[in-house]
Protein backbone atom coordinates (compact mmCIF):
# COMPACT_ATOMS: atom_id res chain seq x y z
CA UNK A 1 0.00 0.00 0.00
CA UNK A 2 1.33 3.42 -0.97
CA UNK A 3 2.35 5.80 1.63
CA UNK A 4 -1.24 7.72 2.15
CA UNK A 5 -1.87 10.78 1.15
CA UNK A 6 -3.77 13.92 3.09
CA UNK A 7 -7.15 13.39 2.09
CA UNK A 8 -8.24 15.57 -0.85
CA UNK A 9 -10.89 18.60 0.13
CA UNK A 10 -12.97 20.84 -2.09
CA UNK A 11 -10.74 24.17 -2.39
CA UNK A 12 -13.77 25.95 -3.73
CA UNK A 13 -16.81 25.78 -2.65
CA UNK A 14 -20.31 27.90 -3.61
CA UNK A 15 -23.38 28.00 -1.67
CA UNK A 16 -25.24 25.23 -3.39
CA UNK A 17 -28.79 26.17 -5.02
CA UNK A 18 -31.43 23.40 -5.62
CA UNK A 19 -32.82 25.76 -7.97
CA UNK A 20 -30.56 25.54 -10.78
CA UNK A 21 -29.79 21.87 -11.27
CA UNK A 22 -27.37 20.26 -14.12
CA UNK A 23 -27.90 17.17 -13.33
CA UNK A 24 -31.70 15.39 -12.87
CA UNK A 25 -29.94 12.49 -11.64
CA UNK A 26 -28.68 14.55 -8.61
CA UNK A 27 -32.38 15.59 -7.57
CA UNK A 28 -33.85 11.87 -8.15
CA UNK A 29 -31.38 9.99 -6.35
CA UNK A 30 -30.98 12.68 -3.23
CA UNK A 31 -35.03 12.05 -3.18
CA UNK A 32 -34.69 8.48 -3.19
CA UNK A 33 -32.51 8.57 -0.88
CA UNK A 34 -34.51 10.11 1.62
CA UNK A 35 -37.23 8.48 1.21
CA UNK A 36 -34.92 5.39 1.49
CA UNK A 37 -33.90 6.78 5.13
CA UNK A 38 -34.20 4.04 8.29
CA UNK A 39 -32.85 3.63 11.32
CA UNK A 40 -31.82 0.09 12.72
CA UNK A 41 -34.20 0.83 15.79
CA UNK A 42 -37.12 0.93 13.61
CA UNK A 43 -36.32 -3.03 13.13
CA UNK A 44 -37.96 -5.34 16.18
CA UNK A 45 -34.06 -7.22 16.19
CA UNK A 46 -35.50 -8.66 19.60
CA UNK A 47 -37.62 -10.51 18.06
CA UNK A 48 -34.77 -13.02 16.90
CA UNK A 49 -32.92 -13.64 20.30
CA UNK A 50 -35.02 -17.16 20.18
CA UNK A 51 -34.02 -18.09 16.67
CA UNK A 52 -30.42 -17.35 17.57
CA UNK A 53 -30.23 -19.90 20.47
CA UNK A 54 -30.94 -22.32 17.40
CA UNK A 55 -28.05 -21.70 15.84
CA UNK A 56 -25.34 -24.21 16.41
CA UNK A 57 -21.89 -22.14 18.34
CA UNK A 58 -20.34 -22.37 15.07
CA UNK A 59 -23.16 -20.61 12.82
CA UNK A 60 -23.21 -17.97 15.21
CA UNK A 61 -19.63 -17.74 14.92
CA UNK A 62 -20.41 -17.13 11.33
CA UNK A 63 -22.65 -14.96 11.47
CA UNK A 64 -20.66 -12.50 13.74
CA UNK A 65 -17.79 -13.16 11.17
CA UNK A 66 -19.55 -12.39 8.35
CA UNK A 67 -21.18 -9.12 9.97
CA UNK A 68 -17.59 -7.42 11.40
CA UNK A 69 -16.60 -7.91 7.84
CA UNK A 70 -19.80 -5.84 6.77
CA UNK A 71 -19.31 -3.25 9.03
CA UNK A 72 -15.58 -2.77 8.44
CA UNK A 73 -16.75 -1.88 4.60
CA UNK A 74 -19.73 -0.34 5.57
CA UNK A 75 -16.58 1.89 8.03
CA UNK A 76 -14.49 2.18 4.94
CA UNK A 77 -17.14 3.35 2.56
CA UNK A 78 -18.79 5.84 5.30
CA UNK A 79 -15.39 7.85 6.73
CA UNK A 80 -13.41 7.20 3.55
CA UNK A 81 -14.90 5.99 0.27
CA UNK A 82 -17.58 8.40 -0.14
CA UNK A 83 -16.19 11.35 1.26
CA UNK A 84 -13.02 10.93 -1.11
CA UNK A 85 -15.72 11.12 -4.11
CA UNK A 86 -16.27 14.54 -2.80
CA UNK A 87 -14.04 16.51 -4.80
CA UNK A 88 -14.01 14.64 -7.95
CA UNK A 89 -18.11 15.70 -8.24
CA UNK A 90 -18.94 16.95 -11.47
CA UNK A 91 -22.09 19.34 -9.34
CA UNK A 92 -22.61 20.69 -6.16
CA UNK A 93 -25.96 18.32 -6.29
CA UNK A 94 -23.02 15.40 -6.23
CA UNK A 95 -21.45 16.79 -3.39
CA UNK A 96 -24.58 16.73 -1.47
CA UNK A 97 -25.32 12.85 -2.79
CA UNK A 98 -22.22 11.87 -1.58
CA UNK A 99 -22.59 13.33 1.86
CA UNK A 100 -26.25 11.23 2.43
CA UNK A 101 -24.33 8.42 0.97
CA UNK A 102 -21.36 8.51 3.76
CA UNK A 103 -23.96 8.81 6.58
CA UNK A 104 -26.26 6.09 5.59
CA UNK A 105 -23.18 3.89 5.45
CA UNK A 106 -22.27 5.22 9.06
CA UNK A 107 -26.19 4.03 9.42
CA UNK A 108 -25.09 0.49 8.46
CA UNK A 109 -21.59 0.43 10.29
CA UNK A 110 -24.00 1.24 13.19
CA UNK A 111 -26.41 -1.17 12.35
CA UNK A 112 -24.70 -4.52 12.81
CA UNK A 113 -23.79 -3.32 16.57
CA UNK A 114 -27.32 -3.36 16.98
CA UNK A 115 -27.93 -6.71 16.09
CA UNK A 116 -24.71 -7.93 17.93
CA UNK A 117 -26.12 -6.26 20.92
CA UNK A 118 -29.35 -7.81 20.94
CA UNK A 119 -28.18 -11.37 20.09
CA UNK A 120 -24.99 -11.95 21.67
CA UNK A 121 -22.39 -10.68 24.23
CA UNK A 122 -19.79 -9.11 25.24
CA UNK A 123 -16.99 -11.75 24.83
CA UNK A 124 -18.05 -13.27 21.37
CA UNK A 125 -18.53 -9.15 20.14
CA UNK A 126 -14.88 -8.74 21.10
CA UNK A 127 -13.76 -11.71 19.42
CA UNK A 128 -15.42 -11.21 16.29
CA UNK A 129 -14.04 -8.02 15.82
CA UNK A 130 -10.95 -9.19 16.65
CA UNK A 131 -10.83 -11.93 13.65
CA UNK A 132 -12.16 -9.26 11.54
CA UNK A 133 -8.29 -7.35 12.17
CA UNK A 134 -6.95 -10.62 12.04
CA UNK A 135 -8.16 -12.38 8.84
CA UNK A 136 -6.05 -11.99 5.78
CA UNK A 137 -8.71 -11.59 2.70
CA UNK A 138 -10.74 -9.18 4.69
CA UNK A 139 -7.73 -6.69 5.97
CA UNK A 140 -6.42 -7.41 2.23
CA UNK A 141 -9.83 -6.97 0.67
CA UNK A 142 -10.14 -3.44 2.47
CA UNK A 143 -6.30 -2.43 1.65
CA UNK A 144 -6.58 -2.82 -2.46
CA UNK A 145 -10.01 -0.57 -1.81
CA UNK A 146 -8.30 2.07 0.77
CA UNK A 147 -5.67 2.23 -2.08
CA UNK A 148 -7.69 3.48 -4.83
CA UNK A 149 -9.33 6.14 -2.41
CA UNK A 150 -5.95 7.61 -1.60
CA UNK A 151 -4.91 7.42 -5.21
CA UNK A 152 -5.26 10.63 -7.76
CA UNK A 153 -7.39 8.90 -9.96
CA UNK A 154 -11.48 10.90 -9.68
CA UNK A 155 -12.09 7.58 -12.25
CA UNK A 156 -10.57 5.18 -10.49
CA UNK A 157 -11.57 6.02 -7.61
CA UNK A 158 -15.22 6.05 -8.45
CA UNK A 159 -14.53 2.08 -9.94
CA UNK A 160 -13.36 0.79 -6.64
CA UNK A 161 -16.35 2.71 -5.21
CA UNK A 162 -18.75 1.38 -7.68
CA UNK A 163 -17.33 -2.53 -7.02
CA UNK A 164 -17.49 -2.28 -3.27
CA UNK A 165 -21.30 -0.89 -2.78
CA UNK A 166 -22.41 -3.56 -5.72
CA UNK A 167 -20.14 -6.75 -5.52
CA UNK A 168 -18.02 -6.65 -2.53
CA UNK A 169 -20.60 -6.68 0.29
CA UNK A 170 -22.52 -9.68 -1.12
CA UNK A 171 -20.01 -12.41 0.20
CA UNK A 172 -21.71 -11.14 3.53
CA UNK A 173 -25.44 -10.44 2.24
CA UNK A 174 -25.59 -13.98 1.28
CA UNK A 175 -25.86 -15.32 4.94
CA UNK A 176 -28.61 -13.41 6.16
CA UNK A 177 -30.48 -14.21 2.88
CA UNK A 178 -29.73 -17.87 3.80
CA UNK A 179 -31.07 -17.86 7.94
CA UNK A 180 -33.63 -16.38 6.71
CA UNK A 181 -34.88 -18.79 3.35
CA UNK A 182 -34.78 -21.07 6.49
CA UNK A 183 -37.49 -18.83 8.38
CA UNK A 184 -34.17 -18.08 10.74
CA UNK A 185 -33.04 -14.32 12.22
CA UNK A 186 -35.96 -12.84 9.86
CA UNK A 187 -36.02 -9.41 11.34
CA UNK A 188 -32.33 -9.49 10.70
CA UNK A 189 -32.88 -10.42 7.39
CA UNK A 190 -35.25 -7.69 6.93
CA UNK A 191 -32.65 -4.58 8.68
CA UNK A 192 -30.07 -6.36 5.99
CA UNK A 193 -32.81 -5.99 3.07
CA UNK A 194 -32.71 -2.21 3.72
CA UNK A 195 -29.18 -2.02 3.54
CA UNK A 196 -29.21 -4.00 0.51
CA UNK A 197 -31.52 -1.73 -1.30
CA UNK A 198 -29.29 1.27 -0.39
CA UNK A 199 -26.24 -0.36 -1.44
CA UNK A 200 -27.92 -0.52 -4.87
CA UNK A 201 -29.07 3.14 -5.04
CA UNK A 202 -25.39 3.87 -4.20
CA UNK A 203 -23.80 1.61 -6.74
CA UNK A 204 -26.17 2.65 -9.54
CA UNK A 205 -25.29 6.17 -8.85
CA UNK A 206 -21.42 6.43 -8.74
CA UNK A 207 -21.38 3.77 -11.65
CA UNK A 208 -23.79 6.48 -13.51
CA UNK A 209 -21.25 9.31 -12.73
CA UNK A 210 -18.54 7.54 -13.67
CA UNK A 211 -19.70 6.49 -17.32
CA UNK A 212 -20.16 10.65 -17.35
CA UNK A 213 -17.06 11.02 -16.27
CA UNK A 214 -15.59 8.90 -18.46
CA UNK A 215 -17.34 11.00 -21.93
CA UNK A 216 -14.97 13.90 -20.41
CA UNK A 217 -11.84 11.93 -21.41
CA UNK A 218 -10.41 10.62 -24.64
CA UNK A 219 -10.47 6.92 -25.97
CA UNK A 220 -7.38 6.15 -24.65
CA UNK A 221 -8.01 7.00 -21.03
CA UNK A 222 -11.53 5.54 -21.54
CA UNK A 223 -9.50 1.99 -22.65
CA UNK A 224 -7.16 2.30 -19.74
CA UNK A 225 -9.84 2.94 -17.16
CA UNK A 226 -11.54 -0.20 -18.58
CA UNK A 227 -8.19 -2.20 -18.56
CA UNK A 228 -7.85 -1.35 -14.95
CA UNK A 229 -11.87 -1.86 -14.18
CA UNK A 230 -11.22 -5.39 -15.11
CA UNK A 231 -8.42 -6.19 -13.44
CA UNK A 232 -9.20 -4.72 -10.09
CA UNK A 233 -12.13 -7.16 -10.39
CA UNK A 234 -9.79 -10.20 -11.14
CA UNK A 235 -7.94 -9.12 -7.88
CA UNK A 236 -10.58 -8.51 -5.51
CA UNK A 237 -13.18 -11.47 -7.11
CA UNK A 238 -10.07 -13.74 -6.33
CA UNK A 239 -9.56 -12.59 -3.13
CA UNK A 240 -13.12 -12.52 -2.39
CA UNK A 241 -13.31 -16.34 -3.45
CA UNK A 242 -10.73 -16.97 -0.69
CA UNK A 243 -12.40 -14.85 1.61
CA UNK A 244 -16.04 -17.04 1.41
CA UNK A 245 -13.92 -19.82 1.88
CA UNK A 246 -12.55 -19.02 5.16
CA UNK A 247 -16.04 -18.03 5.96
CA UNK A 248 -18.16 -20.51 4.21
CA UNK A 249 -16.29 -23.93 3.92
CA UNK A 250 -16.83 -25.14 7.36
CA UNK A 251 -20.71 -25.25 6.64
CA UNK A 252 -20.25 -25.87 3.11
CA UNK A 253 -21.55 -23.48 1.62
CA UNK A 254 -18.94 -21.67 -0.60
CA UNK A 255 -20.17 -22.89 -3.85
CA UNK A 256 -23.17 -21.63 -3.34
CA UNK A 257 -21.83 -18.46 -2.07
CA UNK A 258 -19.52 -18.09 -5.63
CA UNK A 259 -22.86 -18.26 -7.35
CA UNK A 260 -23.76 -14.91 -5.56
CA UNK A 261 -20.87 -13.07 -6.11
CA UNK A 262 -21.04 -13.76 -10.16
CA UNK A 263 -24.29 -13.29 -10.25
CA UNK A 264 -23.62 -9.90 -8.33
CA UNK A 265 -19.56 -9.27 -10.20
CA UNK A 266 -21.96 -9.08 -13.10
CA UNK A 267 -24.46 -6.14 -12.09
CA UNK A 268 -21.28 -4.23 -10.56
CA UNK A 269 -19.72 -3.79 -13.99
CA UNK A 270 -23.06 -2.84 -15.76
CA UNK A 271 -23.56 -0.06 -13.25
CA UNK A 272 -20.37 0.89 -14.04
CA UNK A 273 -21.51 0.47 -18.38
CA UNK A 274 -19.52 -2.57 -18.88
CA UNK A 275 -20.96 -5.58 -19.82
CA UNK A 276 -21.48 -8.81 -17.95
CA UNK A 277 -18.26 -10.86 -17.27
CA UNK A 278 -19.63 -14.50 -15.87
CA UNK A 279 -21.73 -16.82 -18.17
CA UNK A 280 -25.37 -17.60 -17.29
CA UNK A 281 -23.89 -21.12 -16.04
CA UNK A 282 -22.32 -19.62 -13.39
CA UNK A 283 -24.40 -17.21 -11.86
CA UNK A 284 -27.40 -19.19 -11.38
CA UNK A 285 -28.01 -18.40 -7.73
CA UNK A 286 -29.73 -20.69 -5.19
CA UNK A 287 -33.54 -20.22 -5.67
CA UNK A 288 -34.45 -20.16 -2.43
CA UNK A 289 -31.38 -17.11 -1.66
CA UNK A 290 -32.79 -15.31 -4.67
CA UNK A 291 -36.49 -15.36 -3.32
CA UNK A 292 -35.20 -14.19 -0.12
CA UNK A 293 -33.82 -11.10 -1.56
CA UNK A 294 -36.71 -10.34 -4.11
CA UNK A 295 -39.74 -12.31 -2.84
CA UNK A 296 -40.95 -12.77 -6.60
CA UNK A 297 -37.89 -12.45 -8.87
CA UNK A 298 -38.12 -16.24 -10.43
CA UNK A 299 -38.63 -16.62 -14.13
CA UNK A 300 -42.20 -18.37 -13.45
CA UNK A 301 -43.37 -14.89 -12.93
CA UNK A 302 -41.98 -13.67 -16.48
CA UNK A 303 -44.57 -14.37 -19.47
CA UNK A 304 -41.72 -14.81 -21.69
CA UNK A 305 -39.42 -17.30 -19.87
CA UNK A 306 -42.21 -18.50 -17.70
CA UNK A 307 -44.73 -21.72 -18.93
CA UNK A 308 -47.20 -18.65 -19.06
CA UNK A 309 -50.54 -20.46 -17.78
CA UNK A 310 -49.73 -19.34 -14.05
CA UNK A 311 -49.25 -15.90 -15.05
CA UNK A 312 -51.41 -12.94 -13.74
CA UNK A 313 -51.80 -9.41 -14.59
CA UNK A 314 -49.48 -7.67 -12.20
CA UNK A 315 -49.62 -8.74 -8.54
CA UNK A 316 -51.73 -6.08 -5.95
CA UNK A 317 -49.67 -2.76 -5.33
CA UNK A 318 -50.69 -0.18 -3.41
CA UNK A 319 -48.99 2.68 -5.10
CA UNK A 320 -51.72 4.76 -7.03
CA UNK A 321 -50.04 8.19 -7.96
CA UNK A 322 -52.45 10.91 -8.69
CA UNK A 323 -51.44 11.41 -12.05
CA UNK A 324 -52.76 8.55 -14.11
CA UNK A 325 -55.83 9.45 -15.92
CA UNK A 326 -57.38 5.73 -15.92
CA UNK B 1 -41.95 1.08 -40.78
CA UNK B 2 -43.49 -0.51 -37.75
CA UNK B 3 -42.21 0.53 -34.41
CA UNK B 4 -42.59 -2.56 -32.66
CA UNK B 5 -40.81 -1.13 -29.46
CA UNK B 6 -41.68 1.95 -27.10
CA UNK B 7 -39.48 2.32 -24.64
CA UNK B 8 -38.69 4.97 -22.02
CA UNK B 9 -34.96 5.68 -20.34
CA UNK B 10 -33.57 8.46 -18.50
CA UNK B 11 -29.59 10.05 -18.88
CA UNK B 12 -27.93 7.03 -17.35
CA UNK B 13 -29.69 5.38 -20.68
CA UNK B 14 -29.72 1.56 -19.17
CA UNK B 15 -33.08 0.94 -21.02
CA UNK B 16 -31.95 2.58 -24.23
CA UNK B 17 -28.94 0.17 -24.41
CA UNK B 18 -31.09 -2.67 -24.06
CA UNK B 19 -33.38 -1.65 -26.43
CA UNK B 20 -30.67 -0.93 -29.10
CA UNK B 21 -28.87 -4.22 -27.90
CA UNK B 22 -32.43 -5.83 -29.65
CA UNK B 23 -32.13 -3.88 -33.28
CA UNK B 24 -35.75 -3.63 -33.50
CA UNK B 25 -37.76 -0.43 -34.44
CA UNK B 26 -37.97 1.44 -31.09
CA UNK B 27 -39.15 4.95 -30.50
CA UNK B 28 -38.12 6.63 -27.49
CA UNK B 29 -40.86 8.66 -24.68
CA UNK B 30 -39.00 12.04 -24.56
CA UNK B 31 -37.46 12.98 -21.25
CA UNK B 32 -38.39 16.42 -21.39
CA UNK B 33 -41.57 18.68 -21.65
CA UNK B 34 -40.23 21.10 -23.85
CA UNK B 35 -39.78 17.28 -26.32
CA UNK B 36 -42.93 17.08 -28.59
CA UNK B 37 -45.02 14.60 -27.54
CA UNK B 38 -44.80 10.65 -29.02
CA UNK B 39 -47.65 9.30 -30.53
CA UNK B 40 -48.17 5.66 -31.03
CA UNK B 41 -49.91 4.82 -34.67
CA UNK B 42 -49.96 0.89 -34.25
CA UNK B 43 -49.37 -1.86 -31.23
CA UNK B 44 -46.55 -2.07 -29.28
CA UNK B 45 -44.54 -3.40 -26.55
CA UNK B 46 -43.94 -1.23 -23.57
CA UNK B 47 -40.34 -0.95 -22.13
CA UNK B 48 -39.36 0.75 -19.34
CA UNK B 49 -36.96 1.17 -16.05
CA UNK B 50 -38.46 0.76 -12.40
CA UNK B 51 -37.72 3.92 -10.80
CA UNK B 52 -36.99 3.76 -6.64
CA UNK B 53 -36.68 0.56 -4.69
CA UNK B 54 -38.69 2.82 -2.06
CA UNK B 55 -42.56 1.93 -0.54
CA UNK B 56 -43.88 5.45 -1.29
CA UNK B 57 -44.82 5.49 -4.77
CA UNK B 58 -43.02 7.23 -8.27
CA UNK B 59 -42.14 3.51 -9.32
CA UNK B 60 -43.45 4.55 -13.23
CA UNK B 61 -41.39 7.28 -14.76
CA UNK B 62 -43.65 10.25 -14.86
CA UNK B 63 -43.54 10.55 -19.04
CA UNK B 64 -44.80 6.74 -19.07
CA UNK B 65 -47.41 8.31 -16.85
CA UNK B 66 -48.38 10.93 -19.13
CA UNK B 67 -47.76 9.12 -22.38
CA UNK B 68 -50.32 6.12 -20.84
CA UNK B 69 -52.68 9.02 -20.29
CA UNK B 70 -53.53 9.29 -24.03
CA UNK B 71 -56.14 6.93 -24.72
CA UNK B 72 -55.12 6.14 -28.12
CA UNK B 73 -51.07 5.20 -26.99
CA UNK B 74 -52.87 2.89 -24.59
CA UNK B 75 -54.93 1.45 -26.65
CA UNK B 76 -52.20 0.21 -28.57
CA UNK B 77 -50.12 -1.26 -26.03
CA UNK B 78 -49.54 -4.79 -26.21
CA UNK B 79 -47.28 -5.60 -23.57
CA UNK B 80 -45.09 -4.27 -20.54
CA UNK B 81 -40.79 -5.30 -20.68
CA UNK B 82 -39.47 -3.41 -17.23
CA UNK B 83 -36.30 -3.55 -16.02
CA UNK B 84 -35.63 -2.96 -12.28
CA UNK B 85 -32.78 -4.53 -9.62
CA UNK B 86 -33.41 -7.75 -7.17
CA UNK B 87 -32.07 -5.33 -4.33
CA UNK B 88 -34.94 -3.84 -4.31
CA UNK B 89 -37.06 -6.83 -2.68
CA UNK B 90 -40.57 -6.53 -3.92
CA UNK B 91 -40.52 -3.42 -5.25
CA UNK B 92 -37.84 -5.60 -8.42
CA UNK B 93 -39.54 -4.30 -11.63
CA UNK B 94 -42.77 -2.93 -9.66
CA UNK B 95 -43.34 -0.21 -12.95
CA UNK B 96 -43.74 -3.38 -14.72
CA UNK B 97 -46.44 -4.64 -12.42
CA UNK B 98 -48.57 -1.43 -12.19
CA UNK B 99 -48.52 -0.61 -15.78
CA UNK B 100 -49.40 -4.51 -16.73
CA UNK B 101 -52.68 -4.34 -14.50
CA UNK B 102 -53.55 -0.86 -14.96
CA UNK B 103 -53.31 -1.73 -18.94
CA UNK B 104 -53.82 -5.12 -18.55
CA UNK B 105 -51.56 -6.28 -20.54
CA UNK B 106 -49.03 -8.91 -19.58
CA UNK B 107 -45.67 -8.61 -18.16
CA UNK B 108 -43.30 -10.15 -20.58
CA UNK B 109 -39.67 -9.97 -19.12
CA UNK B 110 -37.98 -8.44 -16.37
CA UNK B 111 -34.47 -7.36 -16.73
CA UNK B 112 -31.69 -5.74 -14.52
CA UNK B 113 -29.34 -2.76 -15.47
CA UNK B 114 -29.16 -3.12 -19.29
CA UNK B 115 -29.72 -6.53 -19.54
CA UNK B 116 -27.52 -9.83 -20.08
CA UNK B 117 -26.95 -11.50 -23.53
CA UNK B 118 -29.05 -13.82 -22.58
CA UNK B 119 -32.04 -11.55 -21.38
CA UNK B 120 -31.99 -10.14 -25.13
CA UNK B 121 -31.91 -13.42 -26.55
CA UNK B 122 -34.87 -14.50 -24.37
CA UNK B 123 -36.93 -11.23 -25.47
CA UNK B 124 -35.75 -11.50 -29.32
CA UNK B 125 -37.69 -14.99 -29.35
CA UNK B 126 -40.24 -14.04 -26.73
CA UNK B 127 -40.56 -11.03 -29.49
CA UNK B 128 -41.05 -12.86 -32.62
CA UNK B 129 -43.81 -15.36 -31.01
CA UNK B 130 -46.07 -12.45 -29.66
CA UNK B 131 -46.00 -10.51 -33.10
CA UNK B 132 -46.34 -13.45 -35.08
CA UNK B 133 -49.79 -14.23 -32.02
CA UNK B 134 -51.36 -10.98 -32.61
Amino acid sequence: MTPPEPLKLLNKVQAINWNRIQDDKDVEVWNRLVNNFWLPEKVPLSNDVQSWATLTPAEQQLTMRVFTGLTLLDTIQGTVGAVSLIPDSLTPHEEAVYTNIAFMESVHAKSYSSIFSTLSNTKDIDEAFRWSTENPNLQKKASIVLDYYHGDEPLKRKVASTLLESFLFYSGFYLPMYWSSRAKLTNTADLIRLIIRDEAVHGYYIGYKFQRGLELVDQAKRDEIKDYAFSLMYDLYENEVQYTQDLYDEVGLTEDVKKFLHYNANKALMNLGYEPMFPKSVTDVNPAILSALSPNADENHDFFSGSGSSYVIGKAVNTEDEDWDF
Amino acid sequence: MSTDLIYFSSVSGNTRRFVEGLGRPASRIPLYAREERLKATQPYVLVLPTYGGGETGGAVPKQVIQFLNDEENRGLIRGVIAAGNTNFGEAYCLAGDIVARKCKVPLLYRFEVFGTPDDREAVQIGLDRLWKQL
